[in-house]
């Protein structure tokens, strides 16, 4: 068993002195899909800005690969690991600008790897176009594809297609599976949306009131939920 | 290729160089520090070029209000003041801030206000009296309130008058404004006020609401010697500041008084007004013309 | 009475400020510019009150301005050594410092109102700080144009601090603001209108090539 790819150790995060998120220990291995799980406000956001460094824990660390990540973490380290976004945030640019900023970024040439990603996500027709116009659906691919053209080791996906309409929900998650499949980046995706979670989940943690409650395989945890209130979220309830 | 460009730009450049060096010297900067009235006359427009061609040199003309061209001068930035506030001159080279008071020329003050003349200054003997009509008839009066040598004056006419104009009462009308400002200013308002000979002839064709009610229409013709405006050149001392071109500054004034300069001054606005607007006053012409 | 400003001394007095306005505005474009950024991405104690002189700087008289750079060039004040006074230097120096607050204060606030979102998510794409900087103002753009446009508006018409520190010299400090006042005061009203509309229409000019610079700006975040 290799290293995990990140790992957070006795990681906490405060705000204005009210401690939202407690994590004493959680590993994502390598190439897995994790899902993160849990209700508004337990921590799921804090969570994944940890893992992208966006944001240093007030105690404990965060490793990736083996290695302590001091904060602010080194430029070359914040590159192997990008986030998409909710809300995707475009700048006011054409799409095919916007999917190529971040190999401009880095000092590489962005046409070949830009026009094969949006072929995949069938944004071809829309790549001169102006991103502020586009809808919903469509500025979540431009994200996506912005996010996939840098090649990251680790993809973090906060509610992804939360706002978005069966057919892009579609397109998004057959992206997300074709990565699985591809077993080239490692992905943890935050969802409030049980069934998503059983489609996409190799492994499953579950975040409530700032604390991990339960970490499983996908199996065990959608079968034989141990929490009370993993086995509510499992049965579609409510969780609050 | 970018070789090749030397050899082409340096021949030229050189002559440039070359050029540059046969030049005659740079001329050397004057300063000047006077009043807006005295510049807006056009009497440095038309002597100045003599002197600059004579000494090799360029006048910075810059025309303030009285207090300021005085302060200019006591701050050393300015390298002479020519000036028309006698009292504050004098002052000036008390203090040591100039080196010494040179007379050069004099014009006079008038009088002005609407045709009509409500408070009958027209008939009055001496500026005072005329002041003291204006101020029974509590007819509106405009005064420049600015501290220049046309404020300085007006406030001592009024003290001759034995009186004491008040900015709260509603004719004496105190604007704070040069020269140029009050004339329109009264000819729009229908009211008095003091002013120079030589800016109100200037302006004269701009100010329908006025015509000159006390003071004659020539400086010979002004009745009263109270409104006489003699003006004043003083070099700045050199002692006080660094940077002041003393050597020019003196050679300025010695071409100002000289009776070549001053027969100038005093032909300077015949043509176009039928009358002197300044009267030469310097010792070397007085001596010429005793 | 003629005008003091006749055929090539109104082409010398257009040139100066072009000149002396141009050169000011790309002073405070340049110190203000990248001053105001830093404004609104960093946090540092004190940073409210240096906020606080901003904003009260952009209230600033410019007269006030114009009195205070005179007293420091005097030769009788403390860089009175420099000789700039009454000569364009001190001009352009007034201008800049009139400018600047306004440069600063309103590229700090069109910076602050971009999405804070952005400013993650340029993180998460790996942007080191000035790729994130530049990214977040070309983003911001419009409302950094609008700040230069505003600095240019503050001096462009600008006469008291112009006349205080420049003199109005013929032929050397001569502007069309200050020019525009002479011909004022001299009653030459309909020469004081054409100055003022030829200084409307050099206002109009440079207004149109800012908007222009507004949608033009290239987007090239690396290197």
């Amino acid at each position: 068993m290799s290293d995990p790819v990140v790992e957070l150790h006795g990681a906490e995060v405060t705000y204005a002195g009210r401690t939202v998120l407690t994590v004493d220990r959680l590993a994502v291995q390598e190439h897995e899909a994790l899902v993160v799980v849990g209700p508004n406000g337990a921590g799921k956001s804090t969570l994944l800005r940890l893992m992208n460094f966006l944001e240093p824990p007030a105690s404990g660390e965060i490793l990736f690969c083996g290695e302590r990540v001091r904060h602010p973490a080194p430029l070359n380290l914040r590159r192997r690991v990008t986030t998409v976004f909710q809300r995707p945030v475009l700048l006011h640019r054409t799409v095919f600008e916007n999917v190529a900023y971040g190999l401009r970024l880095r000092g590489r040439d962005p046409a070949g790897v830009t026009w094969a990603l949006l072929k995949r996500l069938d944004l071809e027709g829309l790549s001169g176009a102006q991103a502020a116009g586009l809808s919903g659906g469509e500025s979540q691919r431009v994200a996506l594809a912005r996010a996939l053209a840098l090649d990251p080791e680790v993809l973090l996906l906060d509610e992804p297609t939360a706002n978005l309409d069966p057919f892009n929900l579609g397109l998004v998650e057959a992206m997300i599976q074709e990565l699985r499949a591809e077993r080239r980046c490692t992905l943890v995706i935050v969802t409030h949306n049980v069934f998503q979670a059983r489609r996409l989940a190799d492994r499953v943690a579950m975040l409530h009131g700032g604390t991990l409650i339960e970490v499983a395989e996908a199996a065990p945890f959608f079968d034989r939920p141990r929490d009370p209130r993993a086995a509510a979220f499992v049965r579609g309830e409510l969780v609050a | 290729m970018e070789k090749r460009w030397i050899p082409v730009l340096a021949i030229p450049g050189f002559l440039v160089a070359l050029l540059a060096a046969c030049q005659p010297a740079e001329p050397s900067v004057l300063r000047l520090a006077t009043t807006t009235s005295t510049a807006d006359s056009g009497l440095l427009d038309a002597i100045l070029p003599a002197f600059e061609e004579g000494y090799n040199a360029e006048v910075d003309v810059v025309a303030v209000g009285t207090g300021q061209a005085i302060e200019i001068g006591q701050n050393g930035d300015a390298d002479v003041i020519l000036v028309h506030a006698r009292s504050r001159e004098d002052a000036f080279v008390a203090d040591g801030y100039g080196l010494a008071r040179h007379d050069v020329m004099y014009n006079d003050f008038i009088l002005v206000g609407p045709p009509d003349d409500p408070a009958g200054i027209g008939a009055t003997g001496s500026a005072a009296d005329a002041l003291a009509a204006i101020a029974q008839a509590q007819a509106s009066f405009a005064s420049r309130g600015d501290d220049s040598g046309t404020h300085t004056k007006e406030l001592s006419i009024w003290q001759a008058a034995g009186i004491e104009p008040d900015p709260e009462q509603a004719w004496y009308l105190s604007l704070g404004q040069g020269m140029g400002e009050t004339l329109q200013f009264a000819s729009e308002s229908g009211a008095y006020t003091l002013a120079d000979r030589g800016t109100y002839l200037s302006q004269r064709d701009n100010l329908p609401g006025l015509a000159i009610l006390f003071g004659g229409d020539s400086i010979a013709e002004n009745p009263d010697r109270a409104l006489y405006n003699p003006y004043g050149v003083i070099p700045v001392n050199p002692d006080l500041h660094d940077g002041i071109q003393s050597e020019l500054a003196q050679q300025f004034v010695e071409w100002l008084t000289s009776l070549e300069t001053q027969e100038a001054i005093g032909e300077y606005g015949v043509d176009r007004f039928g009358q002197p607007l300044f009267y030469p006053d310097s010792e070397p012409y007085h001596q010429a013309h005793p | 009475m003629v005008s003091q400003v006749e055929g090539s001394a109104l082409w010398e007095i257009i040139a100066l400020t072009i000149r002396v306005t141009g050169t000011a505005l790309a002073a405070s474009a340049v110190l203000g510019i990248p001053t105001g950024a830093f404004l609104a991405f960093t946090r540092f104690p004190g940073r409210r009150l240096l906020v606080a002189l901003v904003y009260t700087g952009m209230g600033l008289p410019p007269v006030v301005v114009g009195l205070v750079v005179y007293l420091l060039l005097s030769r009788s004040g403390p860089l009175g050594e420099l000789g700039w006074l009454f000569t364009p230097t001190a001009m352009t120096l007034a201008q800049t410092i009139i400018a600047l607050p306004l440069v600063i204060g309103l590229t700090m606030t069109s910076l602050e109102a971009v999405d804070p979102q952005l400013r993650l998510q340029l993180r998460s794409m790996g942007a080191d700080r000035r790729q994130e900087v530049t990214a977040l103002l070309s983003e911001a753009r419009a409302g950094v144009v609008a700040a230069v446009v505003a600095g240019f508006g503050g001096i462009i018409s600008e006469v008291g601090a112009a006349m205080l520190v420049g003199g109005n010299i013929a032929g050397r400090t001569r502007v069309l603001s200050t020019a525009i006042v002479l011909e004022t005061r001299m009653g030459e009203f309909q020469f004081a209108l054409v100055l003022g509309a030829l200084l409307l229409s050099l206002a109009f000019l440079v207004n149109i090539l800012l908007l222009r610079l507004q949608h033009r700006i290239p987007y090239w975040p690396g290197r």
